[in-house]
């Protein structure tokens, strides 16, 4: 059992769970998606970077080895961009509901057959 | 001097747009003074040009991709920048007069002096890539030209087409471009035009070849891309004279004489272009004869004159280009001449239609004899000018043999020589002679000199370059096809007389025949008109609507308004693109090392695991979904300090943090649960698509992961501390290596908080605001709205967590931290107040002004870059150094600070905004009595117990 195993098959589960859940009906489920997506998609980025145990990327002379810094930099942004992304789509779900009374994606109203 | 000459319209053109404030006369004297000036620029560069000069002027723009904003001036170039800023001035002198007191002069003039500079452009340009450029922008602004009369769906409508049209032959012509220059191995002409023999032995020299002629077959409206020139003519007729005598549809030809010494000489370039050139002066010649519309017919006769020269170039012998060469100025000359003179009869007598005129010549005798010369010189009759070019090109007709064929060309150029002759006579016959008629919509009489000086200017020229070739054109019209021809074509002496040859012959039958035409014209009409020809429009039209029909179709199938759907289609094919391109090619297994997973690791990815999976199966109880993805943020947070990025741990959990308040609080207005609804097949195929996704892309990562890593970061590692004055290698990358990445980062945070307060600041109008004062809350409240422990907790832990958050900001540098977290941390603390002791009350006590939070974060960033250029350092750079305080010891400052308190204000100021607005909503709809007199510590506990006891008693 490696590390990257288990990673890349978090990744697999993060990406699946997030994918099924942004294709469900209503506005919160989704959001939950684009959430789980955000996880999966900030691990495989950071994981472009090799997986590196106990050598943060700390300047050191003395250091023989150490993690590749550049996507932990990239994943740093990526992290506070999501909050962002997700924050918004929170807001403009909820916003919709109240606006239209559903939280339906499409604004279809409760019980209304569905296309 | 060139940059001046090029920019002088384009940035002149607002010069009219300011003066029509002083009126219509400044704003035609700005245009026509920014036109003089660079025409005089142009001129104190002739005599250099006539020594065989070359003048060149470069600044690198984009030298990576090769683009320059070269130009050069050679004599083909010259000429062509003349007749452009030459006609362009007699245009605005004429277009002064022309235009109603209700057009927008400024608009137009403005229209006018970037179409010229875009034209200039394309003359000057020696980098095919600006000239790709300019050739753009010559079709956008012909398009606001075009459709300068907004108010006529004529005009639109012609706009649009033209449009189409020529910016579909400017996509060709990119392409084209862009194979020809990867093929020369640069994009300057200068360069591309002296390597005929490796592009035409070059395979990609036939592709090039037809997306090249696409551009200029379409700008130069050759058959079958001819339809867009006649619609053209619903622009004011000013425009249609400039456009269609020497500027836009010269383009295409003077793309043809440009790239001449490379394209031509080979079969392809032959056949292809003489037969198009052919094919379109017969055809367009036929069209015009039966045009009553005097701008129609002098549309098709434009095209047929195009057609004209574009034969002659796709000959291809050096002495066919010279008369090319010679007939682009004879044609831009009388054909100005006559588009001018369509509009001042269009403007006297009210009509264009040929069928309503006639007589006219007694009525506006200058107009008319104006008329009869340029006339006379379209139909190619001694001793004009334009006879002299139509004499040497049936001359240059007569040698030439087409696919075996010794007969083609001369008859086909002798029969569009006729049709010309008659139509060329029929517009001085039926608009000027014959009987004077009573019912002109206007009385008609001579108009100002205004509208008849310009082209009584043009049709001097007709006459001077008719009678003395040699002595007026000839320098000029050799030294042009000399570098048409990289030098190939001999000098010619131009000379009215050439003897008598089988082309005086062919001139003489063409009259003769042409006024035989013109004899029995209404017998023929009769015939034409019965003929139901089809109407390139109509099918213009037709297809359009069938592209618009099929795009829809598609749309609706992948788009019809469920984002269910769009969605599902988009990740399918992500899915479906990754595997195909996954199973093309041969799966080989990485070859590095794993790293062992240790027993905690493998504990943490259980949890992970099913954590996701019961978000997945409990996603319709919301409340308790949050609970199970917290778990999961925690899980990844953990994994981060496992895998040594610290920095991204502190990151995610205290993003983690926010995230779910945001959530809860946004939950505590939405329904709590999801109804069911999909049925089980659709479940089973999202399922499937989420599986198919996730493997996907555990996949790609565990293939990459398992290869070795070339990794740029060596550079930043090495140059962290010495450069960037920090041992934290990802928080010096953060605020020096990328900090411009930064930078935009916080300002995407900044507009999303914007962008939240937006849709909250509304949300009690309207229908959200009904539906929020409905609204009643439907879970269960805890007795104590303000629990004790937690409000005194709050408020205690509060300062120690801005203790922490300053901490953690003042080592970022150096270890773990930085502004973003610290940012973080302190939103976190201060949310609690929120959260414990209500929104009134630590609004209260806050003041802080969110919004101006946001811009002074972003400012202090941006001013903190823009520092280092007052040290002559790129943007961003950072400067440090050591400094030493009695008791403290040595510490470090650096600049990056001052961005990492521009990032941590923004990351405060856009998360408070957020949730202090969602929170403030929520508060107001749960109509809380706000607790305004109370101060902090004097909540009494038993408060809330009494408030309920109080509404049970009711």
């Amino acid at each position: 059992m490696t590390m990257e195993l288990l990673v890349a098959s978090a990744i697999a589960v993060l990406t699946a769970a997030g994918v099924y859940l942004v294709l469900r009906g209503r506005t919160f489920p989704v959001v939950l998606g684009l959430a789980f997506l955000s996880y999966a998609i900030n691990l495989f980025l950071f994981a472009m970077g090799r997986l590196v145990i106990d050598q943060p990327p700390i300047y050191d002379k003395a250091a023989e080895a150490y993690t590749d810094p550049l996507p932990q930099a990239l994943v740093l942004t990526a992290i506070v961009i999501a909050f962002g992304m997700t924050a918004f789509v929170v807001i403009l779900a909820l916003r919709t509901y109240l606006e239209t009374g559903t939280d339906q994606v499409d604004g279809h109203k409760d019980g209304e057959a569905q296309p | 001097m060139l940059f001046l000459l090029a920019l002088l319209p384009l940035l002149g053109a607002l010069a009219p747009a300011l003066a029509i404030r002083f009126g219509r006369n400044a704003c035609a004297l700005a245009a026509g003074a920014v036109t003089l000036s660079a025409l005089i620029v142009l001129g104190s560069m002739v005599p250099g040009v006539m020594r065989g000069e070359v003048f060149t002027a470069s600044v690198p723009w984009i030298p990576a991709l090769g683009l320059n904003a070269s130009l050069f001036l050679d004599p083909l170039g010259l000429m062509f920048a003349g007749m452009i800023l030459g006609i362009g001035l007699l245009i605005i002198i004429y277009a002064r007069f022309y235009l109603a007191a209700a057009d927008p002069m400024g608009r137009f003039f403005t229209y006018l002096l970037l179409f010229q500079g875009a034209m200039l452009g394309i003359v000057l340009s020696d980098n095919v890539l600006l000239l790709l450029i300019f050739w753009e922008l010559t079709s956008l602004s012909s398009f606001l030209l075009i459709g300068f009369w907004r108010h006529s769906a004529e005009a639109r409508q012609g706009a649009r087409m033209a449009l189409f049209v020529t910016g579909g032959g400017g996509l060709a012509l990119i392409g084209g471009l862009l194979i020809l220059g990867s093929i020369a191995g640069s994009y300057d002409l200068t360069v591309i035009l002296q390597q005929k023999d490796v592009i035409q032995a070059s395979p990609l020299y036939l592709p090039a070849l037809l997306l090249i002629l696409g551009g200029c077959f379409t700008k130069s409206a050759q058959f079958p891309f001819h339809f867009w020139l006649p619609h053209a003519m619903a622009a004011p007729t000013p425009v249609s004279a400039y456009l269609h005598s020497a500027t836009m549809v010269k383009a295409g030809v003077f793309m043809l004489a440009r790239l001449w010494p490379v394209l031509a000489g080979t079969d392809a370039w032959f056949l292809i272009v003489a037969t198009t050139g052919l094919v379109t002066m017969v055809f367009a010649a036929c069209v015009a004869l039966f045009k009553d519309d005097l701008k129609g017919l002098l549309a098709y006769s434009t095209i047929s004159h195009l057609g004209f020269l574009t034969m002659l170039f796709g000959i291809g012998t050096p002495m066919a280009a010279l008369v090319g060469v010679f007939h682009i100025i004879n044609h831009a000359t009388f054909k100005a001449a006559l588009f001018l003179n369509a509009g001042i009869v269009d403007h006297e007598a009210g009509t264009r239609d040929i069928k309503r005129l006639g007589g006219l010549f007694g009525l506006m005798p200058i107009a008319g004899t104006l008329a009869l010369v340029a006339g006379l010189s379209m139909a190619g009759v001694p001793p004009l000018n334009g006879f002299i070019s139509k004499e040497m090109m049936l001359y240059e007709a007569a040698d030439t043999v087409w696919l075996g064929q010794a007969w083609v060309f001369p008859v086909l150029a002798t029969l569009g020589a006729t049709l010309s002759v008659a139509y060329s006579l029929r517009y001085i016959v039926h608009v000027y002679l014959g009987k004077r008629r009573d019912d002109y919509p206007k009385s008609p009489h001579d108009p100002g000199i205004g509208l008849w000086g310009p082209p009584a200017v043009l049709v001097a020229l007709v006459i001077a370059i008719g009678l003395a070739p040699a002595l007026v054109a000839g320098p000029l019209v050799n030294l042009v096809a000399g570098a048409v021809t990289n030098g190939a074509a001999e000098p010619e002496h131009l000379a009215l007389w050439h003897g008598v040859t089988p082309a005086l012959f062919m001139s003489a039958i063409a009259i003769a025949l042409g006024a035989a035409l013109l004899m029995g014209h209404r017998r023929l009409d009769r015939l034409w008109q019965g003929a139901g020809l089809p109407e390139a429009k109509a099918m213009f039209d037709a297809s359009v609507r069938g592209a618009v029909r099929i795009a829809r179709r598609g749309t609706d199938l992948l788009q019809n308004g469920s984002l269910q759907r769009g969605m599902a289609a988009l990740i399918g094919t992500a899915v479906v693109v990754g595997f195909a391109g996954f199973l093309s090619a041969g799966y080989v297994p990485g070859e590095r090392p794993g790293v062992p997973a240790s027993p905690a690791a493998v504990v943490g990815w259980i949890a992970l695991v099913a954590a996701t999976a019961m978000v997945v199966l409990t996603h319709k109880a919301r409340y308790i979904s949050l609970i199970y993805i917290g778990i999961v943020g925690l899980i990844i947070s953990l994994a981060f300090v496992h895998l040594s990025a610290p920095d991204l741990a502190l990151t995610q959990i205290s993003v983690e943090v926010v995230t779910i308040l945001l959530m809860l609080l946004a939950l505590n207005l939405l329904p709590k649960q999801t109804p069911v609804e999909s049925r089980p097949w659709r479940k089973i195929r999202d399922g499937g698509v989420a599986v198919a996704a996730g493997l996907g892309v555990g996949g790609a990562a565990w293939a990459i992961m398992t290869r070795p890593l070339d990794s740029i970061s060596g550079y930043f590692w090495e140059n962290a501390y010495s450069g960037g004055g920090g041992t934290n290698v990802v928080n010096v990358i953060l605020v020096d290596f990328r900090g411009f990445d930064t930078f935009g980062e916080i300002i995407v945070l900044g507009i999303a908080a914007l962008g939240i307060f937006a849709l909250l600041e509304r949300v009690e109008t309207g229908a959200s605001g009904k539906r929020l004062a409905a609204w009643k809350p439907d879970t269960v409240r805890s007795p104590e709205h303000h629990p004790m422990m937690l409000v005194v907790a709050t408020r205690l832990v509060l300062p120690l967590a801005v203790m922490v958050a300053l901490y953690i900001f003042l080592r970022g540098h150096n270890q773990p931290g930085g502004g973003f977290i610290a940012g973080l941390v302190v939103a976190v603390a201060i949310l609690m107040q929120y959260m414990a002791s209500g929104f009134a009350f630590a609004d209260q006590r806050l003041h802080a002004d969110h919004h101006s939070m946001i811009g002074a974060g972003v400012l202090v960033a941006a001013l903190t870059g823009l520092g280092s250029l007052a040290f002559g350092a790129p943007f961003l750079t950072s400067a440090f150094d050591y400094f030493s305080l009695p008791l403290i010891g040595e510490f470090e400052l650096a600049t990056a600070i001052l961005f990492d308190i521009g990032v941590a204000l923004t990351v405060i100021g856009a998360v408070m905004l957020a949730l202090a607005q969602l929170s403030q909503v929520a508060e107001r709809a749960e109509k809380e009595p706000q607790p305004e007199t109370e101060t902090a510590m004097d909540i009494n506990p038993g408060r809330d117990d009494a408030a309920a006891a109080t509404k049970a008693d009711q």
